[in-house]
């Protein structure tokens, strides 16, 4: 009877045992806790990259410096390549898993269900993810293996740029992705300090507006470019 | 036929409350020493039922598990948590005298002695004075987070009149945190594996196998199965009956069907007319009034309590003028005014208010008003120590008592009256303990703000523990399993009165005849009783419990989840528990405490009592259905304490 | 006033469920929602039908007994509230209510808006507790508590176990549940020698229940009666990381945590603005 059933129902695996890694991915905290860590890799990236691409409105020479100046060190660019495909492996392998645990924990949805002060961001975390996922890779293909490139020149970082950016579609790609990255860094960096225990009703409120500064620097930032070669103010 | 003819001449020979010999403060000492204990190898071999799972039933449950036994634990609700005990908020007392206000076990002992109004147990309540202190080490110790002073020591409040500062409290939570303390320490056992829990099942019965309490009948509130299990112990830890009267401050499952059930297996009920009225509840708003809400009685250091001094008045308290109103408590008890003792100060608001002067709907309610102590130490102060019962008072009644004077009235609270037990807390049947609210406690007449959570965990935690196993240990128990005709018996009996119940199919519901039975109570047993009112309510509650029996109509089956089902046996249990009532507040001709009978008052309307002759424990045995019951009596000694009768005028 | 209400009605555990729509047209702005689902099921029994089953208790908010969802909202409109503090002046005349039982995998339905709540208790067997023997108890101010720190592990004492939390939550997660005993115990003095493995084993158990993982979306403070703080998941999900890295030897293996924990710095909460 339920009663009994209580006392059999097993506890926890005694912590003492169970590996230190296997627990940190198999528990739920330590999964969002790696998702955290590798957020902040993929965040400090993206943030460099914005400010090496904003390069751009100094003109070609400008650009294709900077361009040449991420190769100087091929050992170093291979290293931190390698350091961000783990990040956003361990991320978005870790963003999906708990996405589709999220569906057992509750498996009859609700007929009706009103949120009450949750931002719209941080319910679509995983839409905004995969949105950043897809554009990283048309992305590569486009401006890295230049594939996707109208006319792709090896070496000419700033040419690929304005060909690729030209077309208004491809712009408005760009575009509409770094606000996913937006949204989807509006939520992230603050959430990212709940799991790893930093935030406290001391730090919240600042941690907050943290979050959405650099959401807002990153997504205008980025999106920048793309609207300058539209309009033709850089490569005009 | 005339009620009182109905009771069966007292047996002259007393209960043997097994007291232990010496000095007062040896005793438990003592006790202790001669206790037998149980091989701790064998501990496992013996298995406690534990009913309830309140400040008694989960500290002692928790307690007796860690010790080794085998125990079962038992609760209505669907948590352990939840068990009433956990709407109790003021506080809880210790004589630890943490104040250095010389405060003392002895003083503790002799205010819940005399706060009684002599009708106590002076031992029991001396031990409890002694534990009161092991409590409080106990509950700081699994982390309760009780009040502090900035220096990191335990704070304190002076509660309920109390010369002495000894009530320890967490915020307005008391009650809510000393249970998840002993929750904790269960859940703590189940874990173990030495307790295991059965939430939402109900006990039905108690079996007793050769005149010892082996087991009980129980139902599985979810699936509707009936079941039992044998044990070689029994203890019921159920709380107080005050929901007989139907509007309670009590949780709207609270019942008697516990210990009803043990009482008509023979084991005594003792005292059940000393039921205690909370002067400051908040009033029902209208017939569909569920339940009655206390507001803490703290409130009535800075009120002032007054009604129209016109009867019928109707108009809106701001447009009384002051020479209009009525303080009666200052005008009545001038020494303590508005903090005139809770019995007093409840018959007082029911008096003005059977006068005619009440306020609000059905004038049952008087205004407790803050204008005076807003002027006098501003909104801001007065907010800090209440505003978080303002608040509970606006969300309930949409009034705002900063605006409008609060509308209090008096409403049941606790019951000092239960099942009869020993030094030991062992019932009339061997096996059967009974702690917490649910024994007919050491509170006598009448129980002091904050020593009912001091008396379950004391029961829970210190004594049950220690007594359980020395009945254990002294062994001649036979080896007994469910499947003992008795227990065959008791299941049949339960099924049958399931069947009952649900084939009446007449046409009311069940909270009907409970509203009835309540509103029958309160008028004729309540705060003031008299011959006549009781004589009026012996007649009266057979007939409303053979219409119930007649006309209930429950819905649904006996093998779901059937919550009027539940409801009606426990109605069903309240009538026959309101006879005996009645039948103890008839036979006991003086006031005490909270039983106030109008012909025994002094001539400025004080409780009379008679000490020559009600120093006694009634304790009533059940003598089958529609047959009188038997009255057996206690004698109470008072060598500690000298009689002495209050005055709070 | 007049009150419709689409009511979830399930028979039993492994029944279907669907709403049921009533009608209640004299509804007092003075009753408590449960009053007024008293007012209904007594017309139910008098028409012969069944009661629609909900669970409540104290009827005064504490004892957590009481929850459902009106409207999509656990627990209703008013916030810090349960359902059974909720009073009908908060809702409209010819108002449509929508109720519909907590909603998680851990919560089996049991019959209408009951649900079976036990894995809570699971939780907390798991670890929420201090291990003190009755009887074994140190003087009480043999230990000293910060006012503060008692205050705080008051603030998250106080949930009442009413599982609201998860029913808000889109990941049914019992984060903030698991969080508020994780950090009564975890500020206190007596609660420190287990607290490194409580925090973990307690997560753990939560996740064998089948709750979520926390995303940080909010709902659950929003909706909880009891005030409990979204830092007491923050403060959870430390510990818990704490006792992953603690630099432990296999036979004590968090013992060294509360010295060691890379996350002590955050401990101090400097400059915090106490409300
Ligand atoms: C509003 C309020 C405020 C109070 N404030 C204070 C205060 O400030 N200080 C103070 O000292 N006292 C206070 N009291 C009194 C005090 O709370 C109670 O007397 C005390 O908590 C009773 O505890 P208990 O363990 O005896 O029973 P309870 O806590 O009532 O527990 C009864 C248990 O028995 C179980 N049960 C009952 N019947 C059955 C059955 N048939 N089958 C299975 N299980 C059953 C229930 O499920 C429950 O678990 C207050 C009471 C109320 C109503
Ligand atoms: C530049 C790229 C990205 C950055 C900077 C980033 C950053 C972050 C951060 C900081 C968080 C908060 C983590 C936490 O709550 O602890 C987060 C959460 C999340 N990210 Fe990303 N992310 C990126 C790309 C992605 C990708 C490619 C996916 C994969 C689909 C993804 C899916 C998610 C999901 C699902 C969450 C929410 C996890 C949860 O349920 O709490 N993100 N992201
Ligand atoms: C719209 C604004 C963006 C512009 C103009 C832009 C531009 C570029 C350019 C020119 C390169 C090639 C650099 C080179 O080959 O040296 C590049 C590479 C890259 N970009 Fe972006 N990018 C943008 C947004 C993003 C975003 C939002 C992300 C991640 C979420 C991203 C991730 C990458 C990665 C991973 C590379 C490959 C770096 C490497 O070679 O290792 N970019 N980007
Ligand atoms: S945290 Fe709040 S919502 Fe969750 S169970 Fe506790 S009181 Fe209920
Ligand atoms: S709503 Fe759920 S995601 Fe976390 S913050 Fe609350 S538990
Ligand atoms: S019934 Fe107790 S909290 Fe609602």
């Amino acid at each position: 009877m339920r009663g009994m059933a209580t006392a059999a129902k097993p506890s926890a695996a005694a912590p003492a045992r169970a590996s230190r890694l296997g627990v940190l991915w198999t528990s739920l905290v330590g999964k969002k806790a790696l998702m955290a860590a590798s957020g902040i890799v993929l965040f400090a990236f993206v943030l460099g990259h914005m400010i090496g691409n904003l390069q751009a409105f100094g003109g070609p020479a400008r650009l294709n410096r900077y361009a040449e100046l991420l190769r100087v060190e091929p050992p170093l660019l291979w290293a931190v390549r390698i350091v961000l495909l783990v990040a956003v492996v361990v991320h978005a392998v870790a963003g999906i898993q708990l996405w589709l645990a999220r569906r057992e924990s509750r498996p009859v949805p609700y007929r009706r269900y009103a949120p009450t002060v949750s931002t719209p961001a941080s319910r679509t975390m995983i839409w905004s993810g995969f949105l950043v996922l897809g554009f990283v890779v048309y992305h590569l293909l486009d401006l890295t293996f230049g594939v996707a490139n109208p006319s792709y020149r090896e070496g000419d970082v700033f040419h690929n740029l304005v060909a690729s950016l030209g077309r208004g579609a491809a712009a408005i790609f760009y575009v509409v992705a770094v606000a996913g990255l937006g949204v989807h860094l509006w939520h992230g960096l603050w959430s990212m300090f709940q799991s790893l225990g930093v935030s406290n009703r001391a730090y919240t409120p600042g941690i907050k507006r943290f979050a959405v500064t650099f959401a807002v620097i990153l997504g205008v930032g980025f999106a920048a470019i793309p609207l300058a070669v539209l309009f033709g103010v850089i490569g005009g | 036929m005339e009620a009182e003819s109905k009771v069966s001449p007292p047996t002259a020979a007393g209960l043997d409350a097994r007291i232990p010999p010496g000095p007062i403060e040896k005793k438990w000492e003592t006790r202790k020493f001669d206790l037998k204990l149980v091989n701790p190898a064998n501990k496992r071999k013996y298995r406690v039922v534990v009913v309830g799972t309140g400040l008694a039933g989960g500290a002692a449950a928790a307690s007796l598990g860690e010790l080794g036994y085998e125990v079962l634990s038992f609760c209505f609700q669907d948590s352990p948590r939840r068990a009433h005990s956990i709407a109790a908020q003021g506080g809880i007392n210790a004589a630890k005298n943490y104040q250095n206000d010389g405060d003392s076990v002895r003083r503790l002992f002799y205010d819940t002695v005399k706060g009684g109004d002599f009708r106590s147990r002076e031992a029991n309540v001396y031990r409890l004075a002694e534990l009161s202190v092991n409590i409080i080490d106990q509950c700081a110790a699994q982390g309760v987070p009780f009040a502090r002073e900035y220096g990191g020591e335990l704070a304190n409040r002076s509660f309920g009149g109390a010369q002495v500062s000894r009530t320890f409290y967490a915020r307005g939570q008391t009650g809510q945190q000393l249970l998840l303390g002993a929750y904790q320490a269960l859940e703590r056992q189940v874990a173990a594996g030495t307790v295991r829990q059965f939430p939402r099942t109900e006990m039905l019965e108690v079996v007793v196998v050769d005149g010892r309490a082996r087991g009980i009948v129980f139902r599985d509130l979810v699936t509707g199965r009936v079941g039992s299990v044998a044990a070689d112990a029994v203890v019921l830890a159920t709380g107080g009956y005050a929901n007989v009267f139907y509007l309670s401050t009590n949780a709207r499952g609270s019942n008697a069907t516990a210990i009803w059930r043990a009482h008509r297996k023979g084991a005594y009920f003792a005292n059940p007319c000393y039921t205690q009225i909370h002067p400051t509840c908040i009033p029902r708003s209208g017939e569909y009034q569920s339940k009655l809400t206390l507001m803490s009685e703290s409130l009535r250091n800075d009120g002032r309590v007054w009604v129209p001094a016109q009867a019928g008045d109707r108009r809106p308290p701001d447009q009384i003028p002051e020479a209009e109103r009525d303080y009666y408590l200052e005008r009545m008890y001038p020494s303590f005014g508005n903090l005139a003792p809770r019995d007093i100060s409840s018959r007082a608001a029911k008096h003005v208010c059977d006068e005619g002067r009440g306020v609000g709907p059905g004038g049952l309610g008087v205004y407790l008003d803050f204008r005076d102590a807003f002027a006098r130490i501003g909104r801001k102060v007065m907010d800090e120590r209440y505003g978080n019962l303002f608040e509970m008072y606006e969300r309930i009644t949409g009034d705002d008592p900063h605006v409008v004077p609060m509308r209090i009235y008096p409403a049941v609270h606790y019951t000092m009256g239960g099942l009869w037990v020993d030094y030991d807390l062992m019932s009339t049947v061997p096996g059967l303990f009974v702690a917490g609210e649910a024994n007919f406690s050491d509170h006598g007449a009448n129980r002091l703000g904050a020593s009912a959570l001091m008396q379950g965990l004391a029961d829970g935690y210190f004594i049950v523990p220690y007594t359980v196993g020395d009945y254990l240990a002294r062994g001649g128990l036979a080896k007994v399993d469910a499947r003992h005709a008795a227990f065959r018996d008791a299941e049949r009996e339960v099924a049958e009165r399931t069947r009952r119940l649900l084939s009446i199919g007449g046409t009311r519901p069940v909270d009907d005849f409970h509203k009835e039975l309540g509103t029958l109570l309160w008028n004729d047993c309540g705060m003031a009783r008299s011959k006549e009112s009781l004589t009026r309510a012996l007649d009266e509650i057979p007939r409303i419990e053979a219409a119930f029996w007649k006309d209930l109509k429950i819905t649904g089956s006996g093998e779901e989840l059937n919550q009027d089902l539940e409801r009606a046996g426990r109605v069903a249990d309240f009538f026959e528990l309101a006879e005996l009532m009645c039948f103890d507040a008839l036979q006991r001709n003086e006031s005490a405490g909270a039983h106030f009978r109008v012909e025994y008052q002094t001539p400025d309307g004080e409780a009379a009592r008679d000490d020559a002759h009600y120093a006694y424990v009634a304790a009533w045995e059940w003598k089958g259905s529609g047959n009188a019951p038997a009255l057996h009596k206690e004698p109470l000694a008072f060598e500690n304490v000298h009689l002495a009768t209050r005055s709070y005028k | 006033m007049r009150i419709v209400l689409e009511i979830w009605r399930q028979k039993g555990a492994s029944a279907p469920g669907r709403f049921v729509t009533y009608e209640v047209p004299d509804v007092s702005e003075h009753m408590s929602f449960l009053e007024m689902l008293d007012v209904l099921n007594r017309r139910l029994v008098e028409k012969g039908e069944e009661p629609v089953a909900f669970d409540s208790d104290c009827r005064e908010g504490i004892c957590g007994m009481c929850g459902f969802l009106v409207n999509g909202v656990a627990h209703g409109p008013l916030r810090h509230a349960t359902i059974c503090q909720t009073h009908m002046r908060h809702f409209h005349d010819g108002e449509t209510l929508r109720l519909e039982p907590w909603r998680a995998a851990a919560f089996p339905v049991l019959k209408d808006l009951c649900v079976d709540r036990s894995a809570l208790d699971r939780i907390i067997a798991s670890g929420g507790y201090v291990t003190i023997r009755t009887g074994s108890a140190p003087e009480a101010n043999a230990i000293l508590v910060p006012k503060r720190a008692a205050d705080r592990a008051m603030e998250a004492a106080a949930c009442i176990g009413c599982g609201a939390c998860v029913a808000a939550c889109p990941n049914a997660s019992a984060a903030l549940f698991t969080g508020a005993k994780v950090t009564h115990l975890g500020v206190l003095p007596q609660g420190q020698p287990e607290r490194p493995a409580r925090a973990l084993r307690m997560t753990e158990q939560a996740r064998a229940e089948g709750f979520g993982h926390c995303a940080s979306i909010g709902e659950c403070e929003a909706v909880c009666p009891a005030g409990i703080r979204l830092e007491v998941i923050a403060r959870m999900n430390r510990d818990v990381l704490g006792s992953l890295f603690a630099r432990g030897e296999e036979a004590e293996p968090f013992a060294a945590l509360p010295r060691t924990s890379p996350m002590r710095f955050f401990e101090a909460e400097p400059g915090e603005k106490v409300e």
